[in-house]
C-alpha cells in the first residue's frame, strides 16, 4: 500500500449563521492515496464540497474548523498563510464548478496561467509561457497560443473548464481536488471534459479528489467511493462495492434513483402508461413548421439586427395520453419551442393547432380561456412560484382565473383535493414557497398546473434543477399523475436518461431543427443521426464497468447559432460559405414507420 | 418507492410541526425590529415627529414672539463666558438674532423640514411610480422613449433646476414641495422601472400567464406587490435626501421666507453668527443632522430586512 | 469600439439640445422681466434695451438666435452685469472652480477608495462598522454645516495641536494659494469621500465573495495580489460610472462652499444670479454644467468598456 498523499482525521466545519450554527462537515476520516482517484458523491448540502474548500483555507468568513487535514504530514489547519500559499496552487489545485465565473473576467487567460507557473516555480517569463501553451494543449484546445490572448468570456463554457484543468495541472500537482467539474456543462461537453481528466490521469499520475452530485461521473472516473449525508461519511469502499454491493440504504437510495437511460423501467418506480395504439387515440396538437426568431442587434455605428433562430422550422404531433420527450443541449431552442407552441412567446412563422383550432388565429380572451387545457411546469420551482403568495393561493390561481364561477370553498376543497395528490399535506396550504424545500415546491408547481385537469401539460425541464433521489419521486409523481389523469405531456429535458424513462417517443433538437424523431425503443436502440449517437453515447451510466468499456462518439463543438452554416454542421456537402446566406434546409426522412431522420452526411 | 426517505420527506416532517405560514413580510419584520439600528431611528424620529407636532404646547413662547432684550443671549446652562448675556425660564435653547426663542423655531423649523420631506416625497413618489411603472411594464420602445427622458433629466444638476424653478415663480411654500419632489421621481422611477422590469421575467409572472391570468390580474396579484418593498426603502431614503435639499435652497435664501422657518433657514442663520452665539448653529443642525440620521438608519434596516443577502 | 463612441456622441446631441430648449423656454416663460422692480426707465430706452437683448423678437426666434449663438460657444450678455458675457463670466469663474473641484476630486478618490477596500477587507468586523458609520455622517451632515463648523476650528478659533499653529484662511481665493484651498476643498471632498468609500466597499464585498477570486486564492496567490491583481479592477469599476453624478454633486456643492468662503468661481455667479433673476447668466451656467455632465458620462461609458472587456464584446 502506498502512502497517503491526504489524510483527513477528524475534520469538522462548523458555519455560525443568524438562524444558529450549521454542522456542515462531521467528523470526516478519510485518506486520499497516491495516484487514486476517490470519488465523493452527495446530494446538495451534503457538505461535501464545503469540505474540501475547508481543507484548502478557502472557506468563507463564518466557517469554522476542528481536526486535521495532512498533507504528506504536514498539517493544512492553522498553518500559516504564506506557507499554505507554496502548497495550495502548486501541489494541491482545486478545479471548481462553474467555469463562467471561475476565472478572472479581465485578464487574458495566458495571464491567469503563468501567474500560478511564476509564483510557484522559477520558471522565466518565456518558460512559463511555453509551458502554459503545453497545459493547454495537453487539454486539447485548438490554437493554444492564440487562446493565451484570449479572455475567457470569448471562450465556450467546456473550453473554459479545459483552461481551469489546465491551470489547475500547470505546476504538476500531486494533487487535484475537481469540485462537479461537469455540473455545469452540456453532455457532450461533460464526456470531453471525463475523457480528458482520465487521459491527464494516466499521463501525470495525479491523485484526484472527484467531488459530484452524479454518480454517472462517479462510476466513469473514480477508483475508491465515499458517500456522503448530511455532512457525514455513511459509507466508503472502492468503486466496485459501492455500485455493485452497497451497503448502506443510503447508497442503495441513490443508485436506485438515478435514471438509466439503459434499464428505463426500473423495479420500485412507476412505469410508463403504455398507449396500446398510436393511430386510435385522438390528436391533440399538431404543430406545423414553427419558427421562433429573436432579432439580435450587431454592432455599428448605425445598430443592425440578424435574426437568431431559436427555433427553426419544427413540426410534430402529439396524441391524446401521450408523452412526447424533446431532448437536445443547451440553446438547442427546446424552451423556446415549448413556449412558442403555448402561445407564451409570439412565433415567427408556422401554424399550432390545437383540437383542430388554430392557436394563432385565437383572439386574447379565446386564448385565455382554452389555457385550461394545456399546462406547464417550470424548471426552477422557487422561481415559478410568487414568493409573496402562499402555496394554496399558487395552485389556485388558475383554477380563479379559468372557472372564475367556483366559490371560495369549492377552490379550496379542489386545492386540498390536488395537494393529497400531489404528495402534499393540505394542512400546508397557508405557508410560504420559501418555507419548503425544492422537491416540495416542484410538487406545488405540479399542483398548479394540474389543478384546471389540462389534457396536455409541458414540463418544461420540471426535474432538472433537483437532486436525484427528489428527482426520481417527482418522475414517479408525473407518471402516476398520468395513470390518474390522463394528460399528454411535453417532456422537455437535456437528460436523455429520464426522457427515456417517461417519454412514449423522443424528438431531438439541434440549433433549432428536429434531427431525428422516433419511438423511445428506437432512438435509443437505433440512432441514426450523428448528433443523436453522439448524444446518447454522452450519456453516463452509473455502472462502472459498463461505463468505462462504452465507446464514444466524438462531436464537434457547438457553432454560433448566428450563422446559418452552422445549420449544415452535418451536412457540410450542401453548405454555401456565407454566414449571412440562406441555406439548404434538410428534410426529414422517413428510415422506418414513424422514425424520422434528418438529412445528414455519411458518417 | 426508494428504500429510504431523504432530504425531501425529512423536510416534510421538520415543517410539519407548525401549520401557519411565515409570509415575507413577517419575515422582514421580525429582521426589521432585531436591527438595533433601525429600531432606535424609529424611537427617536418618532420623538422628534411628535415634538414638531406638539410644539406649541411644549414652549410658552410662540416662534415669533421677538423680545428685543434677549437678543443672541446663550441658554442659562451654556458653559463657557464668553457669552453676551444668558437668557432664563423656558428659553432651553437660548435666543436667536433678533431675540426669538430657539427652542420653539428649531421644532418649528421641524414642521416645516418634515412636511417638505413628506410631502415632496409623495410628489415624487406618485410620479416615480406611474412613469416607472408604465416604462417597465410596457416595455421596448416606449420603455426606451421614457427613460431617455429620465436620462436628459439627469444630467442636470437637480439642484440648478430647482433654483430655476423657484427663481421662475416667485418662492412659494407649494412650489417649493413640487419642485423638489418633482426632481426626486427619476431615482424612484428608474427604481421602479428597474424593479418592475426584473419581476417581469420573473418565472412566476409566467407561470401566471400560463395559468390564464389577465395582465391586470398579474399587475395587481405579482407586481405590485414584489415592487412594493424595494420602493419603501427608497421612500425612507428620499425623505433625508428632500430635507437636505430644501435647507439646502433655505441656506442659499431660495428656500423658505421668515417669519416662518425651517432647519435649513435656521442653519443659515446661525452659520451667519457663529462667533457670538455658536448654539444658533449647533442647535438646529443637531436636530436635523439626527432627524437625517434616523431616516438612513430604517432605510438601510428595511433594506437589509426586506432583502436578506447584502451584507 | 470606435463605432460604440460614435453612436454614444452622436446620441448626446439631441440629450443637449432637448436639455438646452428645455432650460430656455423655463426661463422665458417665468413671470417678471430682468428689469423689473427698477425704476421706470422712458419707453423708448427700455425699447432700446429689449432690442439690444433680443426680448422684442418673437420667442421661436428669440430661441434660434440663442441656439445659433450657442453654436458659436456664445452664451450672450449678463442681463445684469452689462458689459460681460456669460461666456467671460464662465471663464473668469472656471479656473478657481475647475481647481476646487479637480482637488476636492482626487481627495475623494484616494480617501475613498483606501477606506472602501479596508473596509470591505474587514467586512462586518468593527473597523468595517466605524468606517461605514463614519460614512453615513459624511453623508448626513450637509456641507453648509461643516463648512461654518471647520472655520469656526480653524479660523476663529484657530485649534493648534503639539505647538503647532493650525489655523487657515476662512475666506478668499489669494490666487489659488494652497492655505486658501484646505478647508473649502476638505468640505466639498467629505462627502463625496463618504459617497466613494461605500460605493468601493460594496463592490468590493461583492467582488471578494466571487468565485475568481476563489480560484485566485486556491492558485497560492497572496492576499496582496489577489486583490490588487484579481479583485480590485473589477471592484473600482463602478466609480467609472460615479463620474458624472460626482461631478454633479461637486457643482452642487461649490454653490455652498464658494458662498461661504467667499471664492470667485461658477457657482458664486450662479447664486448671484439666480437671486438677482439673471435669465442668461442661470441659463448659460446649466448649460454648462449639463454639456460637462454629458460629456464626462459618455467618458466614463467608453472607459467602462475599456476596462471591461466582457462589456467590450458584447
Amino acid at each position: 500500500m502506498t502512502e497517503p498523499v491526504l489524510s483527513v482525521r477528524d475534520f469538522n466545519v462548523r458555519f455560525s449563521t443568524q438562524d444558529g450554527e450549521i454542522h456542515a462537515v462531521k467528523d470526516a476520516n478519510f485518506d486520499v492515496m497516491e495516484g487514486e482517484c476517490l470519488g465523493i458523491v452527495g446530494e446538495s448540502g451534503s457538505g461535501k464540497s464545503q469540505l474540501f474548500l475547508a481543507a484548502t483555507g478557502l472557506l468563507a468568513g463564518n466557517g469554522r474548523t476542528s481536526g486535521s487535514v495532512l498533507y504528506r504530514g504536514q498539517n493544512l489547519i492553522g498553518m500559516p498563510l504564506n506557507q499554505l500559499n507554496r502548497i495550495r496552487g502548486s501541489k494541491i489545485t482545486m478545479i471548481f464548478q462553474d467555469p463562467l465565473t471561475s476565472l478572472t473576467p479581465h485578464m487574458r487567460i495566458g495571464e491567469q496561467i503563468i501567474e500560478a507557473l511564476r509564483i510557484h516555480t522559477q520558471m522565466g517569463r518565456e518558460e512559463a509561457n511555453r509551458r502554459a501553451v503545453e497545459s493547454l494543449e495537453l487539454v486539447r484546445i485548438p490554437e493554444a497560443r492564440r487562446r493565451m490572448r484570449q479572455y475567457p468570456h470569448e471562450l465556450s463554457g467546456g473550453m473554459r473548464q479545459r483552461v481551469m484543468i489546465a491551470m489547475a495541472t500547470a505546476c504538476g500537482p500531486d494533487l487535484l481536488i475537481a469540485d462537479e467539474p461537469t455540473t455545469a456543462l452540456d453532455v457532450t461537453v461533460q464526456a470531453q471534459i471525463l475523457d480528458i481528466m482520465r487521459d491527464l490521469r494516466t499521463t501525470l499520475k495525479t491523485s484526484i479528489v472527484l467531488i459530484s452530485h452524479d454518480m454517472g461521473v462517479i462510476a466513469a472516473m473514480a477508483d475508491r467511493v465515499q458517500v456522503m449525508r448530511h455532512g457525514a461519511f455513511v459509507e466508503s469502499g472502492t468503486a466496485e462495492e459501492i455500485f455493485y454491493a452497497p451497503k448502506h440504504p443510503y447508497t442503495r437510495m441513490l443508485l436506485d434513483a438515478m435514471p438509466r437511460i439503459d434499464h428505463p423501467e426500473r423495479p420500485g418506480h412507476e412505469t410508463l402508461v403504455p398507449l396500446p395504439d398510436r393511430d386510435a387515440k385522438p390528436g391533440l396538437l399538431d404543430v406545423d413548421n414553427v419558427k421562433v426568431h429573436f432579432p439580435i442587434r450587431v454592432d455599428g455605428i448605425i445598430p443592425k439586427y440578424k435574426p437568431l433562430r431559436a427555433v427553426d422550422g419544427v413540426s410534430f404531433t402529439l396524441k391524446e395520453g401521450e408523452t412526447l420527450g424533446i431532448v437536445g443541449e443547451s440553446g438547442c431552442g427546446k424552451s423556446t419551442l415549448a413556449r412558442a407552441v403555448l402561445a407564451l412567446l409570439p412565433k415567427t412563422a408556422g401554424t399550432v393547432v390545437w383540437m383542430g383550432r388554430d392557436l394563432s388565429e385565437s383572439n386574447k380572451d379565446e386564448l385565455r380561456k382554452l389555457r385550461k387545457e394545456f399546462q406547464i411546469v417550470f424548471q426552477d420551482p422557487l422561481a415559478s412560484l410568487d414568493p409573496r403568495m402562499t402555496i394554496g393561493q399558487s395552485i389556485a390561481e388558475p383554477l380563479r382565473a379559468l372557472e372564475p364561477d367556483l366559490s371560495r370553498t369549492e377552490i379550496r376543497e379542489r386545492v386540498r383535493e390536488m395537494m393529497e395528490h400531489v404528495g402534499l399535506d393540505p394542512a400546508w396550504i397557508n405557508r410560504y414557497p420559501h418555507e419548503f424545500s425544492g422537491g416540495q415546491n416542484q410538487r406545488v408547481g405540479i399542483a398548479r398546473a394540474m389543478i384546471v385537469r389540462p389534457k396536455m401539460v409541458v414540463c418544461d425541464e420540471a426535474v432538472s434543477a433537483l437532486d436525484v433521489s427528489i428527482q426520481a419521486q417527482i418522475i414517479d409523481l408525473i407518471l402516476s399523475l398520468q395513470h390518474t389523469f390522463g394528460m399528454s405531456i411535453l417532456f422537455i429535458s437535456h437528460n436523455l436518461s429520464v426522457v427515456r424513462q417517461i417519454s412514449h417517443r423522443v424528438m431531438v433538437l439541434y440549433l433549432g431543427r428536429i434531427v431525428e424523431l422516433a419511438d423511445r425503443e428506437s432512438i435509443y436502440a437505433d440512432p441514426r443521426h450523428p448528433y443523436t449517437r453522439a448524444l446518447i453515447s454522452a450519456v453516463l451510466i452509473p455502472d462502472p464497468r459498463k461505463e468505462r468499456a462504452k465507446p464514444r462518439v466524438a462531436l464537434p463543438e457547438l457553432p454560433s447559432p448566428m450563422d446559418t452554416r452552422s445549420s449544415l454542421t452535418f451536412l457540410k456537402s450542401k453548405r454555401i460559405d456565407n454566414p449571412d446566406a440562406e441555406q439548404y434546409v434538410p428534410k426529414l426522412i422517413e428510415v422506418t414507420p414513424g422514425h424520422f431522420v434528418a438529412e445528414h452526411d455519411a458518417v | 418507492m426508494a428504500p429510504i426517505l431523504p432530504g425531501d420527506r425529512a423536510d416534510m416532517m421538520r415543517v410539519a410541526t407548525s401549520v401557519k405560514g411565515r409570509s415575507l413580510w413577517q419575515d422582514a419584520r421580525r429582521r426589521l425590529f432585531r436591527n438595533k439600528a433601525a429600531v432606535a431611528g424609529m424611537v427617536v424620529l418618532g420623538l422628534i415627529t411628535l415634538m414638531a407636532i406638539f410644539a406649541p404646547l411644549l414652549s410658552p413662547y410662540a416662534y415669533d414672539e421677538i423680545n428685543y432684550a434677549l437678543v443672541q443671549c446663550a441658554p442659562s446652562w451654556w458653559p463657557g463666558t464668553n457669552v453676551l448675556c444668558r437668557a432664563d425660564g423656558a428659553h432651553w435653547f437660548g435666543m436667536d438674532s433678533v431675540g426669538r426663542d430657539l427652542f420653539v423655531r428649531t421644532l418649528y423649523g421641524a414642521r416645516v423640514s418634515l412636511a417638505v420631506g413628506l410631502v415632496a416625497t409623495c410628489v415624487s413618489l406618485m410620479i416615480g411610480v406611474l412613469y416607472g411603472a408604465a416604462a417597465g411594464y410596457l416595455g421596448g420602445r416606449i420603455d426606451n422613449i421614457l427613460m431617455r427622458f429620465v436620462d436628459v433629466l439627469y444630467s442636470l444638476p437637480f439642484i440648478f433646476f430647482v433654483i430655476i424653478l423657484m427663481v421662475m415663480f416667485e418662492r412659494n411654500f407649494i412650489l417649493l414641495f413640487v419642485a423638489i419632489g418633482a426632481v426626486e421621481w427619476l431615482t424612484m422611477a428608474r427604481i421602479v422601472r428597474g424593479q418592475t422590469l426584473s419581476v417581469k421575467q420573473k418565472e412566476f409572472i409566467e407561470a401566471a400567464r400560463a395559468g390564464g391570468v389577465g395582465t391586470w390580474g398579474i399587475i395587481k396579484r405579482h407586481i405590485v406587490p414584489n415592487v412594493v418593498g424595494p420602493v419603501i426603502v427608497y421612500v425612507t431614503l428620499t425623505i433625508p435626501a428632500v430635507i437636505l435639499a430644501e435647507s439646502f435652497l433655505s441656506f442659499l435664501g431660495l428656500g423658505i421666507r421668515e417669519p416662518l422657518t425651517s432647519w435649513g433657514v435656521l442653519i443659515s442663520e446661525g452659520a451667519n453668527s457663529l462667533e457670538t452665539a455658536p448654539w444658533m448653529l449647533i442647535f438646529p443642525a443637531g436636530f436635523m443632522a439626527i432627524t437625517l440620521f434616523c431616516f438612513n438608519f430604517i432605510g438601510d434596516g428595511l433594506r437589509d430586512a426586506l432583502d436578506p443577502k447584502d451584507r | 469600439m470606435l463605432s460604440y463612441a460614435i453612436r454614444r456622441f452622436l446620441g448626446a446631441i439631441p440629450t443637449l439640445l432637448v436639455i438646452i430648449t428645455l432650460a430656455f423656454f423655463m426661463m422665458r416663460v417665468a413671470p417678471g422681466g430682468p428689469f423689473d422692480g427698477e425704476r421706470r426707465l422712458p419707453p423708448e430706452i427700455e425699447a432700446n434695451i429689449m432690442a439690444a437683448y433680443d426680448l422684442d423678437k418673437p420667442l421661436y426666434q428669440q430661441y434660434f438666435l440663442y441656439l445659433g449663438r450657442l453654436a458659436q460657444f456664445d452664451l450672450g450678455p449678463s442681463f445684469r452685469t452689462r458689459d460681460f458675457t456669460v461666456t467671460e463670466m464662465i471663464a473668469a469663474g472656471l479656473p478657481v472652480s475647475l481647481r476646487l473641484g479637480l482637488s476636492a476630486i482626487v481627495v475623494a478618490l484616494f480617501f475613498g477608495i483606501l477606506l472602501g477596500i479596508f473596509a470591505a477587507l474587514r467586512q462586518n468586523k468593527a473597523a468595517d462598522y466605524s468606517v461605514m458609520t463614519i460614512a453615513m455622517i459624511g453623508i448626513t451632515i450637509p456641507t453648509f454645516v461643516t463648512a461654518p463648523l471647520l472655520t469656526l476650528m480653524f479660523g476663529v478659533y484657530g485649534v493648534s495641536l503639539f505647538g503647532l499653529n493650525l489655523s487657515l484662511p476662512v475666506g478668499g481665493w489669494n490666487d489659488g494659494a494652497l492655505r486658501n484651498m484646505i478647508l473649502p476643498v476638505t468640505v466639498l471632498a467629505l462627502p463625496q469621500i463618504a459617497v466613494v468609500a461605500r460605493l468601493v466597499r460594496g463592490s468590493m464585498v461583492e467582488v471578494l465573495r466571487s468565485n475568481y477570486v476563489r480560484t485566485a486564492r486556491a492558485k497560492g496567490l497572496s492576499s496582496y495580489r489577489v486583490v490588487t491583481r484579481h479583485a480590485l479592477r473589477a471592484g473600482l469599476l463602478p466609480l467609472v460610472s460615479y463620474l458624472g453624478p460626482a461631478i454633479a454633486g461637486l457643482a452642487t456643492g461649490s454653490l455652498i462652499v464658494e458662498q461661504i468662503f467667499g471664492l470667485p468661481g461658477i457657482g458664486r455667479y450662479f447664486v448671484q444670479g439666480a437671486l438677482n433673476r439673471d435669465y442668461t447668466l442661470v441659463l448659460g451656467v446649466v448649460i454648462f454644467y449639463a454639456a460637462l455632465i454629458i460629456v464626462l458620462n459618455l467618458i466614463a461609458d467608453i472607459l467602462y468598456r475599456v476596462l471591461d472587456p466582457r462589456v467590450r464584446y458584447e
